[in-house]
Parts: structure tokens; C-alpha cells; sequence
């Protein structure tokens, strides 16, 4: 099983993405940017940093990337698609998700292991978790916070979109303490805080952030990656 | 050669907090009486060649549509910077 790590110029997670790729179980594929060909892979990790030095603004210039032209095509086709922080942006921009990531309230970075509840488990992404479920893994943000009209909040409430939200305080002023959400597919999930930065005892605060790498891996052993969510619907 | 000007403000309802914390600084400087501050970019896009400024304001039009404002978050306008030179001091 492949599953590719965009890099971005600016990209700063991509090396621990595909090292959390690797220990879920699959091999990690590294794409390039400009280089618009998925090689095949089974799913896709965006990972965070500064792409493009987050100039405009976070992923508004990477959404437009070559690999991006694929990737988009390739996630409305159902491939699985996981955005890590700046990759959740990049999502974001590219209307893959809805709503927008826009600087922290308190204005200050946050660096810190981080409370969230698990509160949808409808994707691929996500098989591995239990709803209800709290884990800890490290958000280090000053653009983190999610922010949609009432309308599309509500859609996402009721579509049972949100799959994590934050507890024991909000890192960034996120609206309705949403820290991850999904497609209406559940093929695309985007993600403030880092699961990669969290998978062995070793380098983490936590092992919880494994659970998105082997969930993918089993999904797409399985043959559930695609519309897991749409398929129940 | 036209020059277009694109003026990027985030929406009414989407918090600055940029500008708040520019707003809060303005005391310091012993300034008061300042009751919002709002912190937008300003864009100069040259166009090359024609004059045909209807055309270039519709080009600028769809840059800002797609890439230098997020519709989500921010509106945009768009105008020739002539119009603007008359009006600046």
C-alpha cells in the first residue's frame, strides 16, 4: 500500500508524515508540488508547515500547485485525503472543505500537546477511533482558527461533520471548538492539530496520532476508503 | 500599461484581531478616541500592453475572485489607479 506526502516549498511536516505513514503500515511516497501525477498512490497526507511562505495567505498559493490540480480531481473522485494543519488550509482554499483558517484571536502561536474529543468517525481516516474518544496530540498553530457563517456550522453539526473538536481550552478561538472536520464523503478530513507528530512514545506526547495512519491503511486493505460516509447515507 | 488596485478587507463579521491589537496599541502612542481598527491589503496589478481598461478591471476581477481573496472570509474591489490618483492628496 502507497500513500504520498505532498512537499510544498515550505512544507515543514512532510518528513514526520511520512515517517507516521510508515509506521501505520504503508510505504511513503513523496510528491512533489510541481509535479502533477499522483504515482499511483492510495491516498494522500498534506502536510503542515508554510507552503509557499504562506504568502496571501496559508495555502491559498499551494492550492493552485500542479499536484494540487490531481489531488482535487482525484479527492472528488473519492481518494482519501488527510490536510495536517496547513494542508487543513490547502483543503480549505481549494474548496475541498468549507469554511477558512484565519489567525489565532489571541494573536499568539500556540505550541502546545493538545485535549481533543473524537466526535465523528465516519471516514477512512478515522476507523481506528472510537466517538467519544479523547486524545492528545501537539497543535502548534497562529493561524488555527476555523471560522464559517452559522449556516455552514450548522450544516456541518447536523451532517455530523465534525470529527474533533478541542477540550480543556481552545488553542485559537476556533468557532464552536472545531479542530478537525470532513467532506460530506468522508474520504477528505482536515485536521488543525498534528496526529503525526504523535506516534511513538519516543518523539511524542502521545501514540494517539497513529490511529489515522493505521485506519487508512486498514480502510484501503479493505476496500472502504472511498465514500464511507456517503455509502451509509 | 493599466494599473488596477485591489482592496482586500476582511468581512464585517470576521474578527481582526490584528487590528484590535493595533487599536489597543494606539493609547501608547496617546492617541484616544479610536473606537475599531480594520487591517485589509491593498494589491497593484500591471497590466501589460492594450487599453482597454474595462478588460483589464474584468482580468483583476478574477484574480481576486480566485486567488487574492478568499470569499469566505474577505470581499475585495477593484479599481484603475487613475481613478485613485485623483483622489489621494
Amino acid at each position: 500500500m502507497r500513500i504520498g506526502v505532498v512537499t510544498f516549498p515550505g512544507s515543514l511536516d512532510d518528513g514526520d508524515a511520512r515517517r507516521a505513514v510508515r509506521f501505520g503500515g504503508a510505504d511513503a511516497v513523496a510528491l512533489w508540488h510541481g509535479d502533477a501525477d499522483l504515482h499511483g498512490v492510495d491516498a494522500v497526507v498534506l502536510p503542515g508547515g508554510f507552503s509557499y511562505g504562506d504568502y496571501l495567505r496559508g495555502g491559498a498559493i499551494a492550492r493552485f500547485s500542479p499536484v494540487m490540480g490531481v489531488v482535487i480531481d482525484a479527492a472528488r473522485a473519492g481518494l482519501p485525503v488527510l490536510g495536517i494543519c496547513n494542508g487543513f488550509q490547502v483543503l480549505c482554499e481549494a474548496h475541498l472543505l468549507p469554511g477558512a483558517l484565519t489567525r489565532n484571536s489571541h494573536l499568539h502561536f500556540r505550541n502546545r500537546d493538545q485535549r481533543l474529543r473524537i466526535e465523528s468517525t465516519d471516514s477512512a481516516w478515522l476507523g481506528d477511533f472510537g466517538v467519544g474518544q479523547d486524545v492528545v496530540i501537539p497543535a502548534k498553530n497562529g493561524e488555527g482558527r476555523f471560522v464559517a457563517d452559522a449556516a455552514t456550522l450548522d450544516e456541518l453539526t447536523v451532517e455530523n461533520r465534525i470529527v474533533a473538536r478541542y477540550v480543556g481550552g481552545n488553542p485559537n478561538g476556533s468557532m464552536r471548538d472545531i479542530a478537525a472536520i470532513r467532506n460530506e464523503a468522508g474520504n477528505v478530513v482536515g485536521i488543525m492539530p498534528h496526529p503525526e507528530h504523535a506516534i511513538a512514545a519516543l518523539t511524542g506526547p502521545s501514540v494517539d496520532g497513529l490511529g489515522f495512519f493505521t485506519s487508512i491503511v486498514r480502510a484501503v486493505a479493505t476496500g472502504r476508503a472511498g465514500r464511507m460516509a456517503g455509502a451509509r447515507a | 500599461m493599466a494599473r488596477v488596485v485591489v482592496d482586500v478587507m476582511l468581512k464585517p463579521e470576521i474578527l481582526d484581531p490584528q487590528g484590535q491589537a493595533v487599536a489597543n496599541a494606539l493609547p501608547n502612542l496617546g492617541i484616544e478616541g479610536v473606537s475599531a481598527v480594520r487591517i485589509g491589503k491593498r494589491i497593484e496589478i500591471e497590466f501589460a500592453g492594450g487599453a482597454d481598461a474595462d478588460a483589464d478591471l474584468d482580468r483583476a476581477r478574477v484574480i481576486a475572485d480566485r486567488l487574492l481573496a478568499n470569499p469566505v472570509i474577505e470581499d475585495f474591489t477593484v479599481r484603475l489607479a487613475d481613478d485613485l490618483a485623483s483622489a489621494d492628496t
